[in-house]
C-alpha cells in the first residue's frame, strides 16, 4: 500500500502538478509554499510572533474566507434568481419552499455578508492596535479603508434585491441619505443609483450589476494589491 | 581617506523605521545571521489558516440551520413601515440624522470619518507611541480638557448624549493617569497609551454606542423604545 502512495507521488503526472516531493524536510516544505500558487502569497518561513493566532486573530485572512463563502453561495444563488419586479420577491419565496436547501443557501449568504462587514472592521481595529498600518505600510492601509468601503457597498446592494418591504425601505432611507449631499450633487447620485427618482425596478437591476458583477470584481483587484502589498511589506 | 557618508547606528527600531544598507560589490545582498525565531510557513501557518476557515465555515453553517434569514411582504411603496430602518450597519448613521441636520449626520460626519481612518498613516507625529502623559503634563492636560469641552458643548447643544457618554467616559479614563500616579496595574497601562489610541477607542466606543442604540432602542417614530418592548 505504502510503495503504491510513493510510485503515486513519484509518477511524472504527480510531479507535473506538484513539482516537489512530499513536505518532509524542510526543503520540500518551502517548495511546497514557493512553487504553489495558491501559496505563494506567503514567505517560505514567517516569525512565531506573526503566526502566534492572538496576534492577528486570522481577521484578514477570515475576511477573505468570508468573501469565498459569499462568492460561492452567490454564484448558486444567482441561478435561481432574477432581477425583475415581482419577479425578484417570489424568486425568494421559490428559495423558500422549493428550491432544495434553497433557505439554507440564502441563510448562510446573509450571515456571512453581516458577518463580512463585523470581520473587516475587526481587522481594521487589529491593524491599527498593533500599530501594522506604520511605514512602509501606509498605502496598504489606504486600500484597506477603501475595501471595508467596497465591503459595506456589497453588504447595501445585496440588502435589495429579495425586494421585500425590509429591502425596499432600508434602501429608501440609504439613498435619501445620499440626497442630503449639497448643491444638487445628492440628487444627481441618487438618481444615477437609481436609475429614477424612486427605488423601482431600474434600481433593482442597477444594485443587481453593482452587487454581482462590478463591486466583486473591483474588490478582488484591490484584495490582489493588498494581499501582494502585504507580502512585499514584510507581513504574513 | 575621508568618508563621504555617515551611517547612524540606533539599537531602538522604533526609531529607525526605515534602514539602509551598504552593499559592497560582489556580496549577495543576504543577512548571515540566522533571523529570530522563524518557523516554515507548511506546516505551521498553512495548517492554522484551514482549521480557522473550516471552523468559521461550521460556523455558519449552524446558524444557518438555525436562523432564518428575514424576509417580509413583497416591496409596498405605498405603506411604509415605522419606523423604516437602513441595514444594521448604517444605523449609526440614521442616529445621527436623528440629532443634526441631514447635511452633517448624512454627509460631512461620514466623510470625515472616512477621510480620517485614510490619513491616519500620515501622520508622521509620535512614531514611537510615546504616552500621552510622558511629557508636557500641564500643557497636555490643558488642551484636553478644552478640546473635550469644546466636543461636549456641541452635543449638548444638539442633544447627543449618545455620544456625549462615550466622550466623557473616555476622558474620565484619559485623565485617570494625570491625578492618580501608579507605577503597575490598570492606570499605570492607561497612562502608556498614546494619543492616536485613545481617539481610535473613543471613535469606536461612539460606534458601537451609536449603532447598538440605532439597532436596539429605536422605534416607532425613532422613539426611545427597550429591547423588551421590542425590536423594531
Amino acid at each position: 500500500m505504502k510503495s503504491l502512495w510513493q510510485r503515486l507521488f513519484a509518477s511524472q503526472v504527480w510531479r507535473s502538478i506538484f513539482r516537489h516531493g512530499l513536505p518532509e524536510s524542510n526543503r520540500t516544505r518551502a517548495e511546497a509554499v514557493f512553487y504553489n500558487f495558491f501559496l505563494h502569497i506567503h514567505p517560505t518561513k514567517v516569525r512565531k510572533r506573526s503566526v502566534k493566532f492572538t496576534y492577528t486573530w486570522g481577521l484578514g485572512g477570515l475576511s477573505f474566507g468570508l468573501f469565498i463563502v459569499l462568492t460561492v453561495t452567490g454564484a448558486l444563488l444567482m441561478l435561481y434568481y432574477r432581477p425583475s419586479v415581482p419577479q425578484a420577491y417570489w424568486d425568494m419565496k421559490d428559495l423558500q419552499y422549493v428550491v432544495s436547501s434553497g433557505q439554507f443557501l440564502r441563510n448562510m449568504h446573509r450571515w456571512a455578508a453581516h458577518a463580512m462587514v463585523a470581520v473587516v472592521f475587526l481587522h481594521m481595529l487589529r491593524v491599527f492596535f498593533t500599530g501594522s498600518y506604520r511605514p512602509p505600510k501606509e498605502f496598504n492601509w489606504v486600500i484597506g479603508v477603501v475595501l471595508l468601503v467596497f465591503t459595506i457597498l456589497l453588504s447595501y446592494t445585496g440588502y435589495l434585491l429579495p425586494w421585500d418591504q425590509l429591502a425596499f425601505w432600508g434602501i429608501s432611507v440609504g439613498t435619501n441619505m445620499a440626497r442630503a449631499v449639497p448643491f444638487g450633487v445628492g440628487d444627481n447620485i441618487s438618481f444615477l443609483l437609481l436609475g429614477g427618482n424612486i427605488v423601482g425596478e431600474n434600481a433593482l437591476v442597477r444594485f443587481y450589476v453593482l452587487h454581482c458583477f462590478v463591486l466583486p470584481v473591483a474588490a478582488t483587484m484591490l484584495m490582489g494589491i493588498h494581499f501582494w502589498r502585504v507580502r512585499k511589506d514584510g507581513g504574513v | 581617506m575621508k568618508k563621504d557618508f555617515q551611517v547612524e547606528e540606533i539599537a531602538d527600531i522604533k526609531k529607525a523605521p526605515k534602514r539602509l544598507a551598504f552593499i559592497k560589490n560582489r556580496s549577495a545582498a543576504r543577512v548571515k545571521r540566522e533571523d529570530e525565531n522563524m518557523v516554515m510557513t507548511f506546516p505551521n501557518l498553512v495548517v492554522k489558516e484551514i482549521i480557522a476557515f473550516e471552523v468559521m465555515v461550521i460556523l455558519l453553517a449552524v446558524l444557518s440551520l438555525i436562523v432564518d434569514a428575514p424576509l417580509e411582504w413583497i416591496a409596498n411603496p405605498e405603506h411604509t413601515p415605522n419606523p423604516a430602518k437602513a441595514p444594521w450597519y448604517f444605523l449609526g448613521l440614521q442616529e445621527l440624522l436623528h440629532y443634526f441636520p441631514p447635511v452633517v449626520g448624512g454627509v460631512i460626519l461620514p466623510t470625515v470619518t472616512v477621510v480620517a481612518l485614510i490619513v491616519i498613516p500620515y501622520f508622521k507625529i509620535n512614531i514611537k507611541g510615546e504616552g500621552l502623559w510622558k511629557e508636557h503634563r500641564r500643557e497636555t492636560f490643558l488642551t484636553l480638557v478644552g478640546a473635550v469641552g469644546i466636543v461636549s458643548l456641541v452635543l449638548l447643544l444638539f442633544k447627543v448624549y449618545a455620544m456625549l457618554m462615550p466622550t466623557l467616559i473616555v476622558t474620565g479614563f484619559m485623565l485617570a493617569p494625570y491625578f492618580i500616579k501608579r507605577e503597575h496595574g490598570f492606570i499605570a497601562w492607561l497612562g502608556h497609551r498614546p494619543l492616536s489610541w485613545w481617539v481610535m477607542t473613543w471613535f469606536v466606543m461612539v460606534v458601537v454606542v451609536l449603532t447598538a442604540i440605532g439597532t436596539l432602542f429605536r422605534g416607532p417614530e425613532w422613539s426611545w423604545t427597550w429591547p423588551w418592548e421590542g425590536i423594531y
